[in-house]
């Protein structure tokens, strides 16, 4: 019990000074009947730093780490090379054992960071203000379609078929609570992202419509009609990153006319860590600055003028507000924000161009040699990093075949969809700087034995 | 000129008759200008190894306008964040008594084994088997929680505590729904977290309070008085915010369920009862832990936090998909709409992946390090460091609820006995200056100027006693009425600052200073 420091002798001078005969004193409020004597069965007793390190490094070994092979998984969850000082900085004590900045006047570390956080996800998204973090791009969505409802004052949201469908399946869960209406259909495995159906659905009962840029599948579509129709009806456009380098090379939603712009920040500093912690982005028009959800950090001055950050506005925030609190939001992703905001400081905008080139060039080439496999088809004809190959059959299988031959290629589309069938054959691949012309080779001639294999399978 | 002023200028006054430096720094307290002060579009820390060609298929969407991130070389980055670093208290610099919110030592073996690529470097989305290793940390994590709090059942996926909250409200809810009964009413004492009220509000209740007792427990003649058709339910702290094991809890849930009600319980104070206490034995439904609070998963300046959610037998199959079953030594995880592991009744999804594994790993570490003999250790530590605080403080400071017999992880004070014009957010300042981050001020709302204590397990006897000597001259300066105190704290990076003005005029992003002249 190497975290605890009283000693037996502190423990009989403190309850002394208590007045306590023994410690069982102390739990004299707990029923009888509810009180544990003996130890609780089925658990072990304490371990040494040694044990508890190699179990851990036992059930490490289970797991394929994307280091260890060519690799090709995104879907919302990205594998980008993070430079190291971001994690020696982020376990700096300061960081890591403070709590919520409560007390300004000794977290200006957290609340500056905070404030360069928020500048540095208003640029990226193009929008006028952005919060300091909610727990990921999902819940970030959500939070988002709630808010375009307290605006509008509609409970009707569009939600776009590029959209992530664990993104839709949040919102799904949440509406059927809160007598939310939905309108969502799956994608359809189809070159081009296309707004003409969104377009038709948008009416005067529309409180928003939520796209993904780029969306599921990989591809991208210009959202300015879009914003326009929703405005032209009074309704909110909502757009959704999920993966944030991309907007180091493409035209951010903001300036498409996007009033609320929400993503996963997980590819900027923080890693895969099998889903979480991520870090949700959130930024919108100034004009609706007191519906924004989550934390804001404030620039304000102190009792000598000098420059301070406080947090600010948490009246909308439930742990304040009791009944009338407006979103689910107590904290925010304070770590993985740092984690963020130093890897962001780190490449600058020159960087982040520059990783977003990389990232694209070396896309380019992989959907150029895929497209080479007999039997593959590359979907896309616009796409940042990812993009939807389809095959002569269903993907998942093949995607375990490859498991096996120490190959993770990607997410099969029904792993995502189980109910579309039309959807099986369909495999998103990311591609990132950390990806090599060597692990697209390999890729490539894994698939076309797999598939040719399969083939013949079909055949016998 | 100060580095400070590179931004906007501000004019630091010599309040406390000390000269004031050139460059504002004071010794190794040294102001940081923003990143957009000291970085440009053009810098930058990273090297990359290829100028790729210019082939794009970007649908014509490139971006053409910069977008204004300043970047730093790498020991320009290093330096930045060391020093905003060094304007932060932590738990690592000492002790922390945030009352509720509890913070303790963070175990440095929890972060080796969260940081291991078989943890850190796998993507939610991999076929499962290959990532068995994670999946049984998140079973073996479950388990732990289902053992420790003698539930059946438990989700994974929570985010948070409130979101733990609203996933526990949601199973409810879902429970109620299934058995054709649409109650409207969640009953939420004043001695509950205000997340609570917030949280059934959220999921479409209407909330409605029960008072607390003057010894600060749930009233429980009110309570039972209260119960009827319309409630789905109750949502209690327990051990509750005034820092006391609610007595009655059992007979609470006995009510509640003998009028067709659920009942929710609060864990964010588990850490007091943690191996001694079955929330299951006390007949609770739903149950959120955070694990930052009892498993010491570190909180990072505001997260990330994780609030995994057990459950009792009636509201296990409404659990929140995914989770994770063990089959023949060999685990899978059940998904929606999987043809093979369909789950009908469950509420659905609430986050995009499975949770929050790096905190997993941290707690799992952290449980296995206690053990069960360590954990229940862990209890009675914090219950004797609590009530060592409440009564070596009781006769300079007022405990409302001092005779009310011991209290569990926390201590509760209140500003009676201090002089006129002297509040609980003047000690608080004042104590920043002794050295330590201040307690919890102004919650519980029930007590006036509330003054919630929690030191934690992890605090010695001599870091006690020095704490309590501190806070002990704070407070007679506080009774004497010593001015001074509204000047505090002045050792502090900053002194006291501005949140009213803050909030009227929010000013949330960094814009260059000729941009924000013309705001203005």
């Amino acid at each position: 019990m190497r975290y605890l420091p009283l000693e037996p002798s502190d423990r009989l001078a403190m309850l002394a000074k208590i007045g306590a005969p023994d410690i069982d004193a102390l739990f004299a409020d707990v029923p009888e009947e509810a009180r544990l004597d003996g130890a609780i069965r089925d658990l072990p007793n304490h371990a040494s730093e040694m044990a508890v390190d190699a179990e851990f490094r036992r059930m490490a070994r289970r797991n394929s780490a994307a280091a260890d092979m060519p690799f090709f998984l995104g879907c919302g969850a990205y594998r980008h090379h993070v430079p190291a000082s971001v994690d020696h900085l982020i376990q700096r004590g300061e960081f890591l054992t403070a709590y919520t900045p409560y007390q300004p006047e000794i977290a200006q570390g957290t609340l500056q960071m905070l404030f360069e956080f928020q500048t540095q996800v208003a640029r990226l998204f193009g929008t006028d203000v952005a919060n300091a973090s909610m727990y990921d791009g999902s819940t970030a969505c959500w939070e988002a379609i709630v808010m375009a409802r307290r605006i509008t004052k509609r409970g009707r949201a569009i939600l776009s078929s590029g959209l992530h469908p664990h993104y839709v399946s949040v919102a799904k869960t949440m509406a059927r609570f809160t007598k939310d209406e939905l309108v969502h259909e799956a994608p359809t495995l189809v070159a081009n992202g296309d707004t003409t159906d969104l377009l038709d659905q948008i009416d005067d009962e529309t409180s928003c419509v939520v796209v993904q840029y780029p969306d599921i599948l990989g591809r991208i579509a210009d959202m300015s009609d879009l914003a326009a129709k929703a405005h032209a009806h009074k309704a909110l456009l909502i757009a959704v990153v999920t993966e944030p380098v991309s907007l180091g090379a493409l035209t951010p939603p903001g300036e498409m006319g996007a009033d609320i712009v929400v993503g996963e920040g997980q590819s900027i500093g923080v890693g895969l860590n099998f889903g979480g912690p991520y870090v949700g982005l959130f930024g919108c028009s100034q004009k609706y600055v007191r519906q924004m959800p989550g934390r804001l950090c404030g620039e304000t001055q102190d009792a000598e003028g000098k420059r301070g950050y406080v947090l600010t506005l948490s009246t909308r925030e439930q742990h304040i507000r009791r009944e009338k609190a407006t979103s689910n939001i107590c904290t925010n992703s304070g770590l993985c924000a740092l984690a963020f905001s130093i890897h962001m400081t780190l490449l600058g905008e020159a960087g982040l161009r520059q990783l977003a080139t990389i990232n694209h060039a070396r896309a380019v080439r992989a959907a150029d040699r895929l497209a080479q496999v007999p039997g593959v088809e590359v979907i896309n004809d616009s796409f940042f990093n990812e993009f939807t190959i389809s095959l002569p059959c269903p993907a998942r299988r093949i995607v375990r075949k490859l498991a096996d031959e120490k190959i993770l290629a990607g997410v099969a589309l029904n792993r995502l969809y189980p109910g579309e069938t039309e959807l099986a054959n369909g495999l998103v691949i990311a591609v990132t700087e950390t990806t090599s012309d060597a692990d697209v080779d390999k890729l490539a001639d894994a698939l076309q034995a797999a598939v040719e294999a399969e083939g013949q399978g079909e055949a016998a | 000129m100060s580095m400070n002023n590179q931004g906007r200028p501000s004019q630091p006054q010599d309040a406390q008759g000390t000269t004031d430096t050139f460059t504002g720094n004071r010794a190794l307290m040294l102001d940081e200008p923003l990143i957009f002060e000291i970085g440009t579009t053009e810098e930058t820390g990273v090297d990359f190894d290829e100028r790729p060609d210019a082939k794009k298929r970007l649908g014509g969407l490139e971006r053409n306008r910069p977008i204004g991130l300043a970047g730093l070389s790498e020991p320009q980055t290093v330096r930045h964040y060391t020093r905003l670093s060094r304007m932060n208290y932590a738990i690592d610099l000492g002790l922390f008594p945030l009352g509720s919110c509890t913070m303790k030592h963070n175990p440095r073996l929890n972060e080796r084994v969260a940081r291991m690529k078989g943890f850190a470097d796998i993507h939610p989305l991999q076929p499962v088997e290959t990532v068995q290793g994670a999946l049984e940390v998140i079973h073996q994590l479950g388990e732990w929680l289902c053992k420790l709090t003698g539930m059946p059942a438990v989700a994974m996926s929570p985010k948070a505590g409130a979101h733990g909250e609203l996933c526990g409200i949601l199973a409810i809810r879902s429970a109620l729904e299934a058995r054709g009964d649409a109650r409207e009413v969640i009953l939420v004492p004043e001695s509950a977290h205000g997340t609570n009220p917030a949280t059934a509000a959220f999921a479409g209740y209407r909330v409605e309070d029960i008072p607390a007792t003057p010894e600060g427990r749930v009233d429980l003649a009110a309570l039972e008085e209260r119960l009827g058709p319309d409630v789905a339910g109750v949502m209690i702290t327990n051990p509750n915010t005034c820092g006391l094991f609610e007595p009655d809890m059992k007979r609470i849930s006995d009510a509640v369920h003998a009028a067709g009600g659920l009942v929710y319980c609060d864990g964010a104070n588990f850490n007091a009862i943690v191996g001694r206490v079955r929330p299951g034995d006390l007949g609770v439904d739903a149950m959120h832990i955070n694990l930052h609070k009892t498993f010491s998963t570190p909180h990072g300046g505001g997260g990330p936090g994780s609030g995994p959610v057990v459950f009792s037998e009636a509201l296990a199959p409404y659990a929140p998909l995914p989770f994770v079953e063990e089959r023949d030594r060999h685990f899978v995880l059940v998904e929606e709409e999987n043809a093979e592991d369909h789950h009908e009744s469950s509420f659905g999804r609430m986050v995009a992946f499975h949770g929050q594994m790096g905190m997993f790993t941290r707690a799992l570490a952290y449980m296995m390090s206690h053990g069960t003999d360590g954990l229940k250790q862990v209890a009675e530590d914090a219950v004797l460091n609590a009530n060592y605080l409440l009564r070596s403080l009781e006769d300079v400071l007022d405990a409302p609820f001092g005779a009310s017999g011991p209290c569990m992880h926390e201590a509760l004070f209140s500003d009676k006995g201090f002089a006129e014009g002297m509040t609980t957010l003047d000690l608080a300042k004042g104590l920043i200056d002794e050295g330590y981050h201040p307690m919890t001020m102004y919650f519980p709302l029930v007590v006036h100027g509330a003054m919630l204590v929690e030191p934690t397990e992890t605090e010695s006897r001599e870091a006690l006693d020095e704490f309590i000597g501190a806070l002990r001259s704070v407070v007679e300066r506080a009774k004497a009425g010593d001015e001074t105190l509204h000047a505090a704290p002045v050792h502090a990076p900053r002194r006291r600052l501005d949140e009213t003005g803050a909030a009227r005029k929010p000013i949330l992003v960094w814009k260059e200073p000729d941009q924000a002249e013309a705001a203005e």
